[in-house]
């Protein structure tokens, strides 16, 4: 049985892609994990790996094609045995016109769920013709269709509570409103005793989907190191007292606005950090996009404060209260929430004193924000209070070695304690 | 037979809820036995729906009579109405279908009782029943659907000769003259069709400030026009203040200056309350709120094990609510998989006076109260082929939509054989089709059903015959 091979999706969001070039020709024995071609979107290359064993017996759209559909077929293995001519000469299914996986979260109808930058895998499976028309029909009705694509909802990803489980409109509604409350129809006399080692799967929603994809695409394929220091901010706060003294009232500079601003005047001064890796070349930004994490509901988000660096801070700050905001009741536009160069992830408001990030792939580094605290410290042979602050970089070890991240802490350390400094 | 006292579920009414879950418990392989104190069938095959559906078809036909010249069909000689055979009729249908329910338990192993029900005290997890004749059951499960009758007003004592409720207006012996109506819901405006058709002078009075006050205000007042242009008095925003008896007759007083109505009879039809007295609730965690059995979802009461359905539960007071209620409690009680409830607006419901009227889902005020932006289609049976070839083309038929979602809200309808055409509009919305699935779905030709496309169509700006 010949295998058709489809031209995959490498993001959630793609729909069409460049078949950059072939690294096998026909008649190549091909290994299941073998990189079998190349495929460029706006955003990357990438490496295409086979799932399937055999020859590549046809290839069916040319290395340089530019705007090739989702689902596609591009090739055909013949599998052991088959006569590579034979598979060669049989007809080419027609083309479906969205692969299945592509139809669970098209761009217009996910949007909203789409946490991160929506930017593609460092590495993408190839999808076989025989895996994806296993895809099952979801079964839902018109109206929980319709209102999932309205508010970007992936109907696949729920479980339906109506006649053999068909998705209903309720379901659609919950998943918007989730964490639903589990007891609400309990009828009135039952009671079910709690039994140990109860537990319930929950659907896991396109947002924890890709989530899950990202971070452990970032752990598997980024060498991460972590660089940690401790930052004086009695200065930073009392210069943060004197300025929102001074503001107009509707903008109040947050602890966490002059962290991205040093942040983003540190990218300036050492311009290596401000990178990411794209296997044969490295791609350098131009400017501090800084993105944000922020918790909301099932997951996070990581909108961007582009060109950061050329912001002042009363703009950081309204800039960051309107797209925290709005991440919380899911109203940004993807644009807004999708790219960036560099991740602050700060979880002070929690108490936490220090922790390590996962890098937001395919960016070169986040920093990770503790809280500021009283702490002791010793000043010349002396015990002293003073507000400190711990942050620790995380890097990617093929853009930014460990000197570069050092560099880098140092810069932001110096703008955090000479607040002033940030403001040249 | 009746020597078996134990059962999986006991029953307590054989109307359309009781007898309905007994036959789906006993498919489920429960061993049931039915208690019913008077007719198989209850009210609705005795003496509600179907009885005055079989009046009123007379009713109708004696209408036609007065079309046939239109259709060029000459009746000479008298028209008259044997009213008694009329009435005969009406109980032989109300008889053959309650021999039919009999047969159906039968034929599902049902063990019926003909007594009186009140339940007794739970014992180790069973749950007794006394019967009134003696003896005692006891079962796992007890669904009461006792049902509900006509409500009585402060004051007033329907004597069954001058005043009437809907059993002795079922059942005339003679035709008065006149006849005053007070309560204009789908009892009260099916009496003041029916009695209004065999030349009775009827007045129908309604407290509230339209009739059919539950359906849409655009029905309502379609339906005002027709009654009044065939000749029936109408009076809204009328409290009854008393029915006094007077010497031939009776006359309702109104609160304010509303002047009074003398008729010679008059029928209440201001709503019913369910039957919860002498069953046994007191001391019980059943709750009873304003008559009615307070239930979940699912039909099940404060007290493990005993359920109740249909009119005891309260409104909407509907056959088909109970008998849906029915199936889904006992199902509920099998563990069965994948039961549904009844969602919100799910029951359609039908008035079958002249013009018919129904409905099923919000009407427009009540959509706009909920907040919602709707869009709203209009289509007049006036411009539908079958209905201008039948010579009934008065009719309206109006769809609520979410401008949002497309969501169909409500649909409303009167008009000729509506009640027949509801179902249409609540499988649609069973299924949450949207406004795109009903206008792709093709209606044939020629029938009324096309004037449900249409209305769809104009919601959207897309009416093709009007």
């Amino acid at each position: 049985m010949a295998i058709d091979i489809l031209m995959p999706a490498l993001s959630p969001t793609m729909e069409t892609g460049t078949l950059a070039s072939w690294n096998m020709a026909v008649g190549d024995a091909v290994r299941s994990g073998d990189v079998i071609a190349e495929i460029e979107t706006d955003k990357a290359t990438m490496e295409v790996e086979a799932v399937d064993d055999g020859v590549l017996a046809v290839i069916l759209v040319a290395a340089g094609t530019e705007n090739v559909a989702v689902g596609t077929p591009i090739a055909r293995l013949a599998e052991d045995g088959e006569a590579v001519e034979a598979v060669a000469a049989t007809p080419v299914a027609a083309a479906p016109a969205k692969a299945p996986a592509q139809e669970a979260a098209s761009p217009a109808a996910a949007p909203a769920a789409t946490p991160a930058a929506p930017t593609p895998a460092p590495t993408a499976v190839m999808q076989s013709s025989s895996s994806a028309s296993a895809a099952p029909r979801v079964f839902a009705s018109p109206l929980a269709r319709r209102i999932a694509g309205d508010n970007g909802v992936d109907i696949s990803a729920l479980s339906g509570s109506g006649p053999h489980g068909r998705i209903l409109r309720r379901d659609v509604e919950a998943a918007m409103t989730a964490p639903a409350p589990a007891a609400r129809h309990a009828s009135v006399g039952a009671s079910a005793p709690a039994s140990p080692g109860a537990s319930s799967l929950e659907p896991n929603s396109q947002m924890r989907k890709i989530i899950a994809q990202r971070l452990q695409e970032s752990k598997a394929n980024a060498p991460h190191f972590y660089l940690t220091v401790d930052c004086e901010i009695d200065t930073l706060l009392a210069a943060r007292k004197v300025m929102n003294a001074q503001s107009p009232d509707d903008v109040k500079i947050s602890v966490n606005d002059l962290v991205i601003r040093a942040a983003a005047m540190a990218l300036v001064k050492v311009p290596k950090a401000n990178a990411s890796w794209e296997g044969d070349n490295t791609r350098l930004f131009h400017h501090a996009d800084i993105a944000m994490a922020v918790a909301v509901d099932g997951g996070l988000v990581t909108p961007v404060i582009w060109a950061a660096e050329q912001k002042g801070l009363a703009d950081i700050a309204a800039t960051s209260r309107d797209l925290a905001t709005r991440a919380r009741d899911g109203s940004l536009a993807p644009e807004e929430f999708s790219g960036g160069s560099f991740t602050i992830s700060n979880l002070g408001m929690y108490g936490i004193r220090e922790f390590a990030a996962v890098i937001n792939p395919p960016q070169g580094a986040i920093l990770a924000v503790g809280a500021g605290e009283e702490r002791p410290v010793v000043r010349d042979g002396q015990l002293a209070v003073a507000t400190v602050m711990t942050v620790t970089l995380s890097a990617d070890h093929r853009v930014v070695d460990g000197a570069v991240g050092a560099e880098w802490l140092q810069a932001f350390k110096g703008y955090i304690e000479a607040p002033v400094t940030m403001l040249l | 037979m009746a020597s078996e006292t134990n059962f999986d579920l006991i029953v307590v009414g054989g109307g359309p809820g009781g007898y309905v879950a007994a036959i789906r418990a006993a498919q489920l392989k429960m061993k049931v036995a039915l208690v019913e104190r008077e007719h198989l069938g209850g009210i609705c095959l005795n003496w509600g729906c179907i009885p005055t559906k079989a009046l009123l078809r007379a009713a109708e036909l004696r209408h036609s009579i007065d079309e046939m010249k239109e259709f060029g069909i000459t009746v000479s000689g008298e028209v008259s109405i044997d009213l008694p055979a009329v009435v005969k009729r009406s109980r032989n249908v109300a008889g053959r279908l309650s021999t039919g329910v009999a047969h159906l338990l039968k034929k599902n192993k049902v063990t019926v009782f003909d007594d009186f029900a009140t339940l007794g005290k739970a014992v180790s997890g069973r749950r007794e029943v006394k019967l009134g004749g003696g003896g005692t059951l006891s079962a796992k499960h007890v669904i009461l659907a006792t049902g509900a009758r006509a409500r009585a007003l402060p004051g007033i004592e329907a004597d069954g000769k001058s005043i009437l409720t809907y059993r002795e207006a079922m059942v005339p012996e003679s035709m008065p003259k006149s006849l005053v109506i007070i309560g204009s819901g789908a009892i009260g405006s099916e009496f003041a069709s029916f009695y209004l058709d065999m030349g009775v002078e009827v007045t129908l009075v309604e407290a509230m400030d339209r009739i059919l006050p539950v359906e849409d205000a655009e029905i309502s007042e379609f339906v005002k026009k027709a009654f009044t242009k065939r000749g029936m008095k109408i009076i809204t925003g009328a409290r009854l203040a008393g029915l006094d008896k007077v010497s031939g007759g009776v006359t309702a007083r109104f609160e304010g200056d509303l002047a009074p109505v003398t008729a010679d009879r008059a029928i209440l039809a201001v709503g019913i309350t369910g039957n919860t007295e002498k069953l046994g609730l007191e001391g019980t965690a059943i709750k009873v709120d304003r008559g009615h059995i307070v239930t979940d979802q699912w039909g099940a009461t404060g007290e493990a094990g005993v359920y109740a359905i249909g009119d005891v539960t309260g409104p909407p007071w509907l056959a088909h609510k109970a008998s849906h209620e029915g199936i889904i409690c006992v199902e509920k009680i099998a563990g069965e998989k994948d039961v549904q409830a009844i969602g919100e607006g799910a029951v359609p419901g039908c008035t079958y006076c002249r013009p018919q009227v129904a409905s099923v889902g919000m009407t427009e005020a009540a959509a706009k109260d909920a907040g919602y932006d709707i869009r709203v289609g209009r289509f007049p049976m006036l411009a539908n082929g079958k209905a201008i070839a039948l010579g009934d083309d008065q009719g309206l038929i109006k769809t609520v939509f979410d401008k949002k979602t497309g969501e169909l809200l409500g649909a409303h309808m009167v008009g000729p054989e509506v009640t027949e055409l509801i179902q249409g509009y609540a499988v649609a919305r069973t299924l949450e089709a949207t406004e795109a699935e009903l206008m792709q779905t093709i209606f044939p030709h020629p029938t009324l059903s096309e004037a449900m496309h249409e209305s769809v169509l104009d919601a959207y700006g897309r009416a093709i015959h009007f």
